[in-house]
């Protein structure tokens, strides 16, 4: 039986401080890159059409003229900040992306009328290779006007939060809302990190983008219920053992799955970052840097802000048990004396 | 029983997965030899499964229908309207206005003399249709009379105007023969937007054109004197404006409205740009005589035999219309009439004769344009202009494109996938890969059942579940190794790896299609398809990975008397 990661015992919570450290920097840094760049007169994020409005012409060409030579026919027809993207696994297509500007401009007649210069657009019937007088062929068009820009940032935003507390909702139904809730703030943690990686790296946050950073929130939530659940059985199988015990514990033992399992994962998604072509590049991007932060946080963020916060509920209920020295009623919850019993524990718990 | 129970276990599985495989690659007609090739697979899988725009290529428009303008238009004519009510029925008014903007619509008039503003607005509630409290609130206000549209009757306009228009774009669709185009409205009811996807279209730009027209017909009466002095057009509006006499301002029963005359085209035919006139005004009376919903049918012909780039339309009249329009032009005779098409008089002409039930529309048209407009014409004017918010058009070699990157994709992911967990839970890997591959052909077949389209996106989802798929098996293997570890024998190991994993298998399940609920909800189109994969293969996953991984447990611990080791 070959085994990796058999029988780790390793401390995760004792580093607690430094897991949160390096994630606060990473946040930090997204958040830094975001403000910088907005306030250096810039953009926060490089948003596509999609939310930012505009269109994104793709032309195929015979022979493509380079990126400099299109850029001065565009400008020739007036279009000047449009942007000409090489398309990296076709090279005689190109990506022009021209800036929304006012109503009723047609960015794709636009775009036709400055490739013109290159020669005869094939008509809309043929292949380009099947006709031999034309020299380039518009082959995909996004555009996308101010109304359904805002309308699709605003609904974009509107469901990742939807979608974060549908799962605070069912994990804290299934467990306990502490539990929820530290769920809740990793995956939060994690949707904040990719999208700083956006911002620094002014990569393109198109539709597919929020779609794969959905994707990243279920994914993210996947992990931490593996340990949940795993917390959740120690529990009661292990009465005497602290909290914090139990949680060491239960990384410790689905660590090998959690490993194996997001190395899967981050094949499949890597192999789509390398073949799934232009269109999907911008979804697997957000996708390989949220399995990485996904998997760490259920780890390094969740695990510790649960164990935290079930610490400090357990305490303010013993000191409310003593002070009373009655039975609580309902509302307030007994305390759970076996999480913290021995004075082993208390020394390791943060109370 | 148990025996009898893996049995039944192993028939479930058996048809489950002939009827998996039948839906995906089985041919929906009597099969043929060519059908069990390799290529007449790939076509047989290319016809079962229903591809999104973005991968068969075509195109996907949402435009909004401007309700605010549909309002305006009905609280300028009401305006116009009560006015000329008010005078007819011999009140003196001081003035008058439409006041719309910031979700406001409201007409205003004001009496000469304000003691006889409840005559006055009887007489106006009279003739038009402003006496319904549900649409218009009224209100006095020092001395002048003020009906507001209520904010239940603007959405129900709105609304009703949407419709209208969904309707009319709908027999344009028709009419220019697009093949299985989806039509619906689109996001919230109160966005008033229209979603149209077109397979196969790779140029929008003639429909885009056709539906956004909104072929308001006119006919209207030109005000000047009769033939045989030349119809009285003005060089400039204001020119236009100040010959009504009225300080500037525009009567409520005058409209000042461009004429962009026709240009003769050269002997040759060719257009020269530098020939054409300059635009000039006219003042027309309003309401116009008749309108366009008058009409029964119009059709695109050559101004000249034989010409093939001068085009006119004809027109004919309902038989209302027609009574209507041959009662005016009798009583007119050598006045002019004008042919207003979207407020932008078109032709101009004067009455020889009365005429009852037919015109037409020139005015410098090819033949597209002008069987684009006839057919505007003959599908109705919408009642609202509308505007395109989104367009996304793919070609068929884009799509191909994707298709093949897509595929690639998720063959390699696959193949990765596998070769780990061959390698790294030897025999039990292969109960995986079972598991794995038979989730791959059911969710195609789910993607079939359920008529759903697959996506660009949608290839990513598939390719996202084979690994979220094959993370329940190693949950489960990783379970009892651990078991098997701690002592247990290999069949209560297997018995407790599958109990106890099964639980977070669940719920991170339903975590997974929370999350996926909401990208569906969300998204359009591809991302949708995202959605749709990711949700069946999840569902399906439950199916595979837990039912028939255990069955396959179960059949190679039967096997044996006595269990002595498990390839795990």
């Amino acid at each position: 039986m070959f085994q990796i990661l058999h029988g780790v015992n390793i401390d995760w919570l004792g580093n607690r401080l430094w897991f949160i450290g390096i994630s606060v920097l990473l946040m930090l840094a997204g958040l830094g890159s975001a403000i910088i760049k907005q306030a250096t007169g810039g953009q926060a994020f490089n948003l596509g059409v999609d939310f930012k409005g505009g269109t994104v012409v793709t032309a195929r060409f015979k022979q493509r003229p380079n990126d400099d030579a299109i850029r001065v026919a565009l400008v020739d027809k007036g279009i000047r900040d449009a942007v000409v993207q090489p398309v990296t696994d076709r090279p005689d297509t190109v990506l022009i992306k021209v800036p929304l500007e006012g109503e009723g401009q047609d960015g794709r007649s636009r775009v036709r009328e400055a490739l013109s210069q290159f020669g005869k657009e094939a008509p809309p019937t043929q292949e380009l290779e099947a006709d031999q007088n034309s020299a380039y062929k518009i082959v995909g068009t996004d555009a996308v006007g101010a109304i359904a820009g805002a309308q699709l940032r605003n609904k974009a935003i509107a469901v990742t939060l939807a979608a974060l507390v549908g799962i605070l909702i069912y994990i804290g139904a299934r467990f306990e809302w502490t539990y929820g809730a530290a769920a809740v703030i990793a995956v939060f943690h994690d949707v904040l990190v990719t999208l700083g990686f956006f911002s620094i790296f002014h990569i393109e946050v198109s539709l597919n983008v929020i779609a794969a950073l959905l994707t990243l929130v279920g994914f993210s939530v996947n992990d931490t219920i593996v340990v949940f659940d795993r917390i959740r059985e120690n529990r009661k199988l292990h009465r005497r053992d602290s909290l914090y015990k139990i949680t060491n514990d239960a990384i410790n033992q689905t660590l090998s799955r959690t490993v194996i399992t997001s190395g899967l994962v981050f094949l499949s998604v890597f192999a789509m970052v390398l073949f799934g072509g232009e269109v999907l590049r911008g979804f697997s991007l957000a996708l390989l840097i949220g399995v990485i932060f996904g998997t760490y946080s259920s780890i390094a963020i969740a695990s510790p802000i649960m164990v935290w916060w079930e610490q400090r509920l357990e305490a303010a209920n013993r000191t409310a048990a003593l002070s009373f020295n009655q039975p609580i009623r309902g509302g307030v919850r007994a305390p759970r004396v076996n999480a913290t019993g021995s004075t082993k524990s208390t020394k390791q718990s943060y109370s | 029983m148990k025996k009898k129970n893996l049995l039944t276990r192993i028939i479930i599985i058996a048809v489950v997965t002939i009827v998996g495989f039948y839906l995906v690659i089985g041919p929906r007609h009597r099969p043929s030899w060519r059908d069990f090739t390799w290529s007449g697979i790939k076509q047989t899988l290319a016809s079962n499964i229903h591809l999104g725009l973005d991968l068969q290529g075509g195109s996907h428009l949402v435009m909004r229908v401007k309700t605010e303008e549909f309002l305006r238009r009905l609280t300028e004519e009401d305006n116009v309207a009560a006015q000329n009510a008010a005078r007819d029925a011999g009140y003196e008014i001081k003035g008058g206005r439409a006041e719309t903007g910031n979700g406001n619509y409201r007409l205003i008039v004001e009496p000469a003399d304000p003691s006889k503003a409840k005559e006055v607005k009887e007489a106006i509630e009279k003739k038009v249709e402003l006496g319904d409290t549900s649409v218009w609130s009224y209100s006095e206000s020092s001395g002048q009379l003020v009906w507001s549209m209520t904010p239940s009757a603007q959405r129900t306009l709105a609304d009703n105007a949407t419709t209208q228009a969904l309707n009319i774009i709908e027999s344009r669709i028709n009419a220019l023969g697009i093949a299985e185009p989806t039509l619906q409205t689109h996001g919230a009811q109160s966005s008033h937007q229209i979603l149209l996807q077109m397979p196969g279209v790779q140029d929008p730009e003639r429909v885009k054109d056709i539906l956004k027209g909104e072929s308001r017909l006119e006919l209207v009466h030109v005000i000047g004197p009769p033939n045989p002095s030349p119809a009285t057009t003005y060089p400039t509006e204001a020119d236009a404006i100040a010959s009504l006499n009225s300080a500037g301002t525009i009567p409520p029963n005058r409209k000042v409205l461009p004429y962009a005359e026709r240009m003769e085209l050269s002997a040759t035919g060719s257009k020269d740009p530098n020939q054409q006139k300059p635009k000039q005004w006219v003042v027309v009376e309003t309401p116009a005589i008749i309108d366009g919903s008058e009409l029964r049918n119009a059709t695109a012909i050559p101004t000249q035999a034989g010409r093939s780039d001068d085009y006119e339309i004809n027109f004919s009249l309902k038989k209302s219309g027609a009574d209507k329009f041959g009662r005016w032009t009798g009583a007119h005779i050598n006045e002019y009439m004008g042919v207003v098409l979207n407020d932008e008089v078109k032709s101009i002409a004067f009455i020889k004769s009365q005429i009852f039930d037919s015109g037409q529309i020139s005015g410098r048209f090819t033949k597209q344009s002008s069987e684009d407009l006839a057919l505007t014409l003959r599908s109705g004017a919408l009642p609202a202009p509308i505007e395109y918010l989104e367009e996304r058009t793919v070609g068929p070699s884009l799509g191909q494109d994707s298709i093949r990157a897509g595929v690639r994709a998720s063959v390699v992911g696959l193949a990765l996938v596998v070769v780990f967990m061959l390698f790294y839970y030897r025999g039990s890997g292969v109960n995986a890969v079972v598991a794995l591959v038979l989730n791959m052909v059911l969710m195609l077949a789910g993607l079939i059942v359920f008529g759903a389209t697959l996506t660009l996106p949608g290839i990513a989802g598939i390719i996202l579940t084979i690994g979220m798929a094959v993370d329940s098996n190693v949950l489960i293997f990783e379970r009892i190794r651990e078991e098997l570890r701690s002592g247990k024998t290999i069949p209560s190991a297997v018995d407790l790896g599958f109990k106890r994993a099964f639980i977070t298998i669940i719920d991170t399940h339903v975590t997974t299609v929370i999350s996926s609920l909401f990208l569906f909800v969300f998204g359009t189109g591809p991302i949708r398809g995202f959605a749709v994969t990711l949700v069946i293969g999840l569902l399906i996953n439950l199916f595979s990975a837990v039912y028939v991984s255990r069955t396959i447990f179960m059949w190679e611990l039967s096997r044996k008397k006595k269990v002595e080791s498990l390839s795990i």
